[in-house]
């Protein structure tokens, strides 16, 4: 029954994007610009600095994610459909796991064309161990997108919405940025520490886990006024 | 006050009770039971009219998706356009489409607002003949509007409210329009959150 | 305004002019000298930083699951509380920092959440000033994500090699350091309460001054 809801969302969201694809292509520009920004900033003598892949990499994802949760959001109020969602006996968790599957699947797609290219742009061998950093990727994104839909969901009807949900986002999901960046950067050292990562790893399923079950509680509170 | 019907609102003081149950206990199920046809339509544009039947059908559990939505196709006259986005559709079509959405799972309660509002005569009175037909069959419905002329015959009650407070009711009113004019020029009557039992319509399963 | 309240304002004012003579007169570190005696300014507000944080975290869930708009000021009042003891802490820190350290500031696991936690509350601020109607609730919600950030800050510093000291320093204090400390914590924790009615007080007199307006308006 959750499940099947979950799905439907799910569904209903992919659908819906595929009809226009305007989130996921704008969405990827805007981080590729990203990436190149910092890339020129940090250019010294012609070539980038090796060693900004990892958080040039997680500050792209944070930005794309981002725009992508304020679009995702905006579409819904647009024909106050957040609403009918809400008003349907459908459980509301429900559908918030549908909306946190969707964006994080938007933000994994973005992902592999990013990763790419911040390892060419920087010199990184990123792609060396990809089931480590598919692992990493996945739960770093879960975490940022578990905070960011519960939030964005939040602010649908608030004012200045637009600049309240970074505002709001990046200091509660920091620890997630920062476990990350740090888990990727461990990555791209010569000798990989199993160690390390396996910590970071941990740490960013922990996040995840308080992320999720706390947005979990408090997603149907927030929804009704 | 729509919103707080839907059990989308806690209301700040005043108790509203639907049959025998209670609305911060049974809102899921209560839900299940109401359908809403609000002022922006609930639809999406991006998809097709049966996709958006069909998802609808499908949150609220109606048992075959498809064969529901079809029905609902049908009674829309939209059946030709199942297959066009919504965005393409004019405004009278979305609001048929929207109705059906609402009644899709066959709710007891049924919440309008402002329905008739860009609605010609022809789709207006078609309208109201589905509204008869649904009250005639057992639903409750509670309609919302600035419009006074509507046929009296329609109405079982009529309150009216200013500044979100109930001031007048009137059971089986005739001419609307004078009653609106008594009300407005006399004198509020503030209540403190009268207590609205929503009728009969609604019972726990397994009470009969 | 409650009866304990004047005498209460008495005491911690007081305790506010005995505090420097207590600190003046308390040992001096050997390593450091008399940059440590902002020690007894900087852990004092760093406990009600973390103090206010909780309070606002509580006072959030109640009011997500009751609506009491008591809880909400409660809140609210507490949010402001983090921001000023945080404001505090982080000054006090560093100035502490550049002596003992060499550094103004070190991106180490309780700096960094802390100073995170503090803009959470400082976001919490923007919130409840621009978000427009129901940013009380989305307040709540949000009070609840940074509150779930304050265990971590306490307890990292003991099991990230940093060079912030760990949490068993301040049990092991001789009696000369820990005195002027405690009187100092008792100041600051009396100043929090303080504070907070005080604020709460405020907007329980701005809730009843709109409650008055809407009545005249009809």
């Amino acid at each position: 029954m959750f499940a099947r809801i979950v799905w439907l969302v799910l569904r209903k969201d992919f659908t819906v994007e595929v009809r226009s694809l305007e989130i996921a292509y704008t969405m990827l520009f805007f981080a590729v610009s990203c990436v190149l920004i910092f890339a020129f900033a940090l250019v010294q003598e012609g070539r980038a600095p090796e060693g900004g892949a990892a958080g040039i990499l997680w500050i792209a994802i944070a930005f794309a994610g981002t725009l992508a949760l304020g679009r995702t959001f905006e579409r819904e109020r647009q024909s106050e459909t957040l609403r009918a969602l809400l008003l349907a006996p459908a459980a509301r968790p429900a559908i918030y796991v549908g909306k946190l599957l969707g964006i994080v699947a938007l933000l994994i797609g973005a992902e592999m064309i990013l990763v790419p290219l911040v390892a060419l742009l920087f010199q990184a061998p990123l792609l060396a161990r990809p089931g480590w950093l598919a692992i990493i990727l996945v739960l770093g994104t879960l975490g940022f997108a578990a905070v960011g839909t519960l939030f964005a969901a939040m602010l649908v009807r608030a004012r200045s919405r637009d600049v309240l949900l970074p505002v709001l986002l990046y200091p509660i999901t920091v620890p997630v940025i920062i476990a990350g960046v740090r888990a990727t950067a461990a990555l791209l050292q010569p000798e990989v520490d199993a160690s390390i990562i396996g910590f970071w790893i941990a740490l960013l399923a922990c996040f995840d886990v308080v992320f999720v079950t706390l947005a979990l509680w408090t997603f149907e509170p927030l929804m009704t006024d | 006050m729509l919103a707080m019907l839907a059990t989308l609102l806690r209301p700040t003081s005043g108790t509203i009770r639907y049959g025998t149950m209670d609305p911060r206990h049974h809102g899921a199920s209560l839900r299940a039971s109401i359908g809403v046809l609000g002022h922006d339509l609930f639809l999406y544009p991006e998809l097709t009219a049966r996709e958006n039947l069909e998802f609808f059908a499908g949150l609220y559990s109606v048992p075959d998706a498809r064969a529901a939505a079809t029905e609902a196709l049908a009674q829309a006259g939209l059946a030709e356009r199942a297959g066009d986005p919504v965005s393409t559709f004019s405004r009278g079509m979305r609001q048929r489409l929207a109705l059906e959405r609402a009644l899709i799972h066959r709710p007891t309660l049924l919440l309008l607002d402002e329905p008739f509002t860009g609605l010609d005569d022809a789709a207006g009175s078609a309208l109201l003949a589905r509204l008869r037909a649904l009250r005639d069959s057992g639903a409750i419905i509670v309609l919302a509007t600035h419009d006074l002329d509507l046929a009296g015959d329609l109405l079982d009650r009529a309150i009216f409210l200013r500044d979100g407070r109930m001031v007048d009711s009137a059971d089986r009113p005739e001419g609307l329009r004078a009653l609106y004019r008594k009300v407005m020029s006399g004198h509020s009557d503030v209540g403190a959150g009268p207590n609205l039992d929503v009728g009969a319509g609604f019972s726990r399963p397994g009470d009969r | 305004m409650q009866k304990w309240f004047t005498p209460a304002a008495v005491v911690c004012g007081l305790m506010l002019a005995v505090a420097p003579l207590l600190i003046a007169q308390a040992p001096y570190e050997s390593t450091m000298g008399l940059v440590q005696k902002i020690f007894y300014v900087h852990l004092p507000s760093a406990w009600v930083f973390l103090l206010s944080a909780i309070v606002c975290g509580v006072a959030s869930i109640r009011y997500l699951s009751g609506g009491n708009p008591r809880h909400d000021r409660t809140a609210w009042a507490a949010a402001e509380l983090v921001v000023l003891f945080g404001a505090i802490t982080l000054i006090t820190g560093p100035l502490w920092a550049r002596k003992a350290w060499g550094v103004w500031w070190l991106w180490d696991v309780r700096l960094t959440s802390s100073l995170m936690g503090w803009m959470v509350a400082i976001a919490y601020m923007l919130l409840r000033k621009y978000g427009g109607p129901g940013s009380d609730k989305l307040g709540a919600g949000l009070a609840l994500f940074g509150m779930a950030n304050v265990p971590f800050i306490y307890i990292s510093v003991n099991y990230w090699r940093t060079i912030h000291p760990t949490t068993n320093v301040v049990p092991t204090l001789p009696t000369s350091f820990g005195l002027p400390l405690w009187f100092s914590a008792v100041t600051f924790l009396l100043m929090f309460v303080l504070l907070l009615r005080l604020r709460v007080g405020l907007e329980e007199q701005r809730a009843r001054l709109d409650a008055l307006y809407l009545v005249t308006d009809e």
